[in-house]
Order: structure tokens, then C-alpha cells, then sequence
């Protein structure tokens, strides 16, 4: 199985060795059991390894298939990043608060997941509390990219995507609140998307920035996302923003062919801060899109440069708000020595957290307090909506909007420790489309000068996943960057 | 407009985020490069927009007022730092 020649594994081929009774789930699992302790010291991916649980969750999906209850996705091996809550594990969230904790029940997505039979492997590495672009945040630890280990895998669902790209797991949940979902998958080389709000229930996802956060599946082929969103989408009553629709099939339009396909190009996604092979990359994805029969369509997002700014008002406010809930009171960590009640939440919350969570914690108790709510909160709130209009407007012109996921290739470890700003700018194409609530993914397109991978970001109209998943599985079919892996 | 440190002190005390005095300096400074990023937003004219909330117009459902959920108190209280008698501690608050 762990033949180098042959292409990787995928969720859709493994389904199939599955159904054809090729594999067991108990000997997947033992497979990437074994290379996950092979490969995880160096590459730090997973935070917990739990092989007695896992085996269990195979004997149960080999017992499903016996009695003829296999689904699609019976058997298949999944890592799930280590923010959603789920009963045998813990859900430490990359961070010192939540060492110690276990949830008591399971997320709404991991419910999904354990109904479609899916076999959990282990939960993955991220930034704290999803805080962060390079996955260094992670109290853990940071994670190695796969391609190149001097180089982060981005973040903040990095340990998911150096998992899929290490091919130590064939898909990953993730979770995106400004780019968590595609910078990972861009910087690691493989497929990702982040539906659109409301999509997959939030309940039992710890919350970073509630209006913002959406939970989405990452895996090497769109097909394979396809077949994971199909798993992960649905209602659920225990989240307030959890939308009510009939179901849908994601793989519905995967052989739609190309031709006539509108895509938008954004002059704004193409601006100065974008790498010249970043660019090249970008540039022969849309060209192979045009050979497909796609027209491209120029169009113009005029507010889009001020996502960062809105974002790093909107969610460090929200977090400051979220992250009120860690007080050493009802789980998470409680300093060993204080004095008052006061004390005890001012100690435990510095030991707690780490830097980066505390700047945005602080900085959202700032843009929320008296005198400035106004001038900071309600502003961004405002821009937000002239962001979401843009994109309003130019979807008038085209189908799907199509740009670079990320201005640069995956930064070297350390390279933004004393400037946290240069990577704020990094989520420059990323942040507005959390804002917007639109759905975002991204999918390998290439190389840059250093060999490190390039990722194509495909935004689509809400609740237009079956169309952004089939234009990307047709780019797969005429392209091999997806199946590329590295030494 | 840029941040003195005791603004810094009132906003970590607001955040109940203990901050020696040897991280003030650096955490001023973070702050503000922060605040010099999102000053950027004031140059936009937002006159007569509507401030969005929610990443999309959500009208809040009502549910049926019901409960639920059964009794937990055992699995939610067995990750607390400290419980007696299904009791969360906590020091002392009136005296």
C-alpha cells in the first residue's frame, strides 16, 4: 500500500477497495496506524494517537459491512482536527487551557462522521484555538510541512493538511474562520473547502469567531471533498445558525462539463503583494480552465483590501467574547496558586493561553469597550457588508471567482515570530470570503521557485458547492498537481 | 492612534488577562501595530450602510420550550479543576 509509484490513496479509491472487499476497515486502519507512527515524531501532525479507539471504530465498520449496512464512506480513515469535541478523546484545541480536557459529548460534525461510518485515526495538530496562519501557535508544538521541514504547513488546520499530504491520513476535518481550511491546503498541496455559512453545524466546534467559523472536509481530489461534504452538510437544531435546507448530493455535478463555465477574475486578487511564481502558477491554471472551454470574465471586488483590517476587528472581538468562557471554573486549566476569585480568572487565563490568543483576546476587549465600539466594531460590521456587496455584484458577471489562495508559497518556520502583522497580510485573498459567508476551496495548482506547493482558490455563489466541486474535480481530471507527493 | 501603557493595564484587567509590567512594553507594542492595521477601515465612507452582524441575515428560529437534555452534572463537572458535592468551587467571593 505504501508503494511510492503507484498514485495516492483517496477516499474514493479506498471506498472502493472497501466495497470490492480488497481491505478490510481493521487493516486500513492498522496501515496508517503504522505510518503515522513512522512518520508523526518528525512531522508532529497528530496531538493524539489512540490506536485502541480506532481499531474500534474499524471492527464496528467492518461489522456494518458484514451485515450489509455499509454506506459510501463505511471503514474510510479520517483525522479530525483536534476542535471539534468527541467523546474518547481529548479536545485541547492546540492549547495549555485545554491539556486536560475531554469532551462529554460529540460535535455535531463528528456525529456525521461516526454515522457515515468513517474511522477516526487521530486527532490533528493546529493553532490555538485556531488562531493563526503557520500553525506555530499550537501549544504542542509546531507542525513540519511535508513538502519541506523547514517550513510551516500553515495553519490554522495545518495538522490536517500535513496529515493528508504526508499521506498519514486520506481526509481531515478542518475548520476555517478567515483561511484555516484553504491556506493549509494551499501550503500543503492538497484540496480543501469551506462551505458556506451554515452549512455544517457549529455545535461542538469550539468557537473562535461564531460568526465567522465554518467547518469543512479536506482531503487530496474535490471528488473526495465531495464525498466527505456529503457526510459532514446538514441541519442541526443545537446550532442557532445552522441553516435549514434539503439535503444535497455534492458530487451531483462532478462530470458537468466546462464549456461555457464563467469565471471571474478579480484585478484586486492580482495585485502587488503576490508572488511572481505564485502568479505564474495562477495564470496556467486559468489558461488550462480556458482550453476546457471556460471563458474568463474580468471583475472587481473594490472593498476586498480591507478584509484583513475588518477581520482583525471582527474576530478578535468575538474571540474576546468566546474565550470568556475559560475562567478555571468548569473545565480547562486553573492556576496552582492565586488569591481571590479575581485572581484565580486573571492567573489561569494568563498561564492558559499563549501569546497570540491573548493579543486577540486583548485587542477585541479594546475594539468592544465604551468610546470605541463605535469608531472600530460597528465600522468593520459596516465594511463587512460592502465586502459581501462586492462579491454580490460581481457574481453577476460569472459563475465562480478564481484566484491564488495565498500571496506566497508556505513561510519558513520562525519567519513572522517578532511581526505577526506580515502574517495577518498573509489571509489578504482569504478573509473576505469568511465575511461574505460564501464558500471558498482550494486546490493544488503548482509549484513555486522553491518547490513548495501553490494553491488555487475557487470561490463560489452561496450554497454553490456542487458547481465549485465539479470545476475543480474537472481541472483535476486534466491535471496531476493533486496527485503529487512529496519524497 | 496608539495605545499608553496604562490603557494596555485597564484592557487586560477588562479581559481578566494578568499582565506582569515586564509584558507591557511588548504587548503595547503588538497591540498597536494591530491598531495601526484596522485604523485603516476609518478611510472608508460607510455613511447609510447597515453594520453586518452575521455572515449572513439570520432571522433566530424559535424552538419548542422543552427540555431536552437529561442529567449530565456527572460527565460535564468531571473536567472541572475543582467540584464537591456537585458543586463548583471557587474561592471565597463574600465575606
Amino acid at each position: 500500500m505504501s508503494d511510492r509509484m503507484s498514485p495516492p490513496e483517496t477516499v474514493k479509491s479506498l471506498s472502493a477497495k472497501l466495497a470490492a472487499g480488497e481491505a478490510s476497515a481493521v487493516e486500513l486502519a492498522q496501515d496508517y496506524l503504522a505510518r503515522i507512527r513512522a512518520a508523526n515524531p518528525a512531522l508532529n501532525a497528530f496531538v493524539e494517537i489512540n490506536e485502541d479507539a480506532t481499531l474500534a471504530d474499524a471492527r464496528a465498520a467492518d461489522a456494518l459491512r458484514a451485515e450489509g449496512r455499509a454506506g459510501p464512506l463505511t471503514g474510510v480513515p479520517i483525522a479530525h482536527k483536534d476542535i471539534f469535541c468527541q467523546t474518547g478523546w481529548h479536545a485541547r484545541c492546540g492549547s495549555k487551557m485545554l491539556e486536560s480536557f475531554a469532551a462529554p459529548y460529540d460535535a455535531g460534525l463528528i456525529e456525521r462522521s461516526r454515522a457515515a461510518g468513517l474511522v477516526t485515526l487521530g486527532r490533528t495538530n493546529m493553532d490555538e484555538f485556531a488562531m493563526g496562519s503557520t500553525n506555530e501557535s499550537s501549544h504542542y508544538g509546531a507542525v513540519r510541512n511535508p513538502w519541506n521541514s523547514a517550513h510551516v504547513p500553515g495553519g490554522s488546520s495545518g495538522g490536517s493538511a500535513a496529515a493528508i499530504a504526508a499521506g498519514l491520513a486520506p481526509a481531515a476535518s478542518g475548520t476555517d474562520t478567515g483561511g484555516s481550511i484553504r491556506q493549509p491546503a494551499a501550503f500543503c498541496g492538497i484540496s480543501g473547502i469551506k462551505p458556506t455559512y451554515g452549512i455544517v453545524s457549529r455545535w461542538g466546534m469550539i468557537a473562535y469567531a461564531s460568526s465567522l467559523d465554518q467547518g469543512g472536509p479536506m482531503a487530496r481530489t474535490a471528488e473526495d471533498c465531495a464525498l466527505l461534504l456529503n457526510a459532514f452538510a446538514g441541519f442541526d437544531e443545537r446550532d442557532a445558525t445552522s441553516l435549514q435546507r434539503p439535503a444535497e448530493d455534492y458530487t451531483r455535478a462532478l462530470a458537468q462539463p466546462l464549456a461555457g463555465l464563467r469565471i471571474g477574475v478579480p484585478k484586486e486578487f492580482f495585485g502587488d503583494g503576490m508572488s511572481a511564481d505564485v502568479r505564474a502558477a495562477v495564470d496556467a491554471a486559468l489558461a488550462t480552465f480556458r482550453t476546457l472551454g471556460a471563458v474568463t470574465v474580468d471583475v472587481s471586488l473594490p472593498r476586498a483590501g480591507y478584509a484583513v483590517p475588518a477581520y482583525y476587528v471582527i474576530a478578535p472581538a468575538e474571540a474576546s467574547s468566546n474565550l470568556s468562557r475559560f475562567d478555571g471554573v468548569r473545565y480547562g486549566y486553573r492556576a496552582p496558586d492565586y488569591g481571590n476569585l479575581d485572581d484565580m480568572y486573571g492567573k489561569s487565563r494568563a498561564q492558559g493561553f499563549g501569546p497570540e490568543v491573548k493579543r486577540r483576546i486583548l485587542i477585541g476587549t479594546y475594539v468592544l469597550s465604551h468610546g470605541y465600539y463605535d469608531a472600530y466594531y460597528l465600522q468593520a460590521q459596516r465594511v463587512r457588508r460592502l465586502i459581501a456587496d462586492d462579491y454580490r455584484a460581481a457574481f453577476a458577471q460569472c459563475d465562480v471567482i478564481m484566484g491564488p489562495t495565498t500571496p506566497s508559497t508556505a513561510y519558513a518556520l520562525g519567519q513572522n515570530d517578532e511581526d505577526p502583522l506580515a502574517m495577518y497580510l498573509g489571509d489578504i485573498y482569504t478573509t473576505s470570503i469568511n465575511l461574505a459567508g460564501l464558500p471558498g476551496m482550494s486546490i493544488p495548482a503548482g509549484f513555486g521557485a522553491n518547490g513548495l506547493p501553490v494553491g488555487l482558490q475557487i470561490v463560489g455563489n452561496y450554497f454553490d458547492e456542487a458547481r465549485m466541486l465539479g470545476v475543480a474535480h474537472q481541472f483535476q481530471q486534466a491535471t496531476d498537481w493533486h496527485l503529487r507527493t512529496p519524497e | 492612534m496608539s495605545l499608553t501603557d496604562p490603557q494596555v493595564r485597564h484592557i487586560a484587567r477588562l479581559a481578566r488577562i494578568e499582565l506582569p509590567d515586564a509584558d507591557i512594553e511588548r504587548t503595547r507594542s503588538h497591540l498597536n501595530s494591530m491598531l495601526g492595521l484596522i485604523e485603516q477601515l476609518q478611510a472608508i465612507d460607510t455613511t447609510g450602510v447597515e453594520p453586518m452582524a452575521h455572515a449572513t441575515d439570520l432571522v433566530l428560529r424559535l424552538r419548542e420550550d422543552r427540555v431536552t437534555e437529561g442529567d449530565r452534572r456527572a460527565a460535564y463537572q468531571a473536567v472541572a479543576p475543582a467540584v464537591e458535592d456537585g458543586l463548583y468551587l471557587v474561592p471565597k467571593v463574600i465575606e
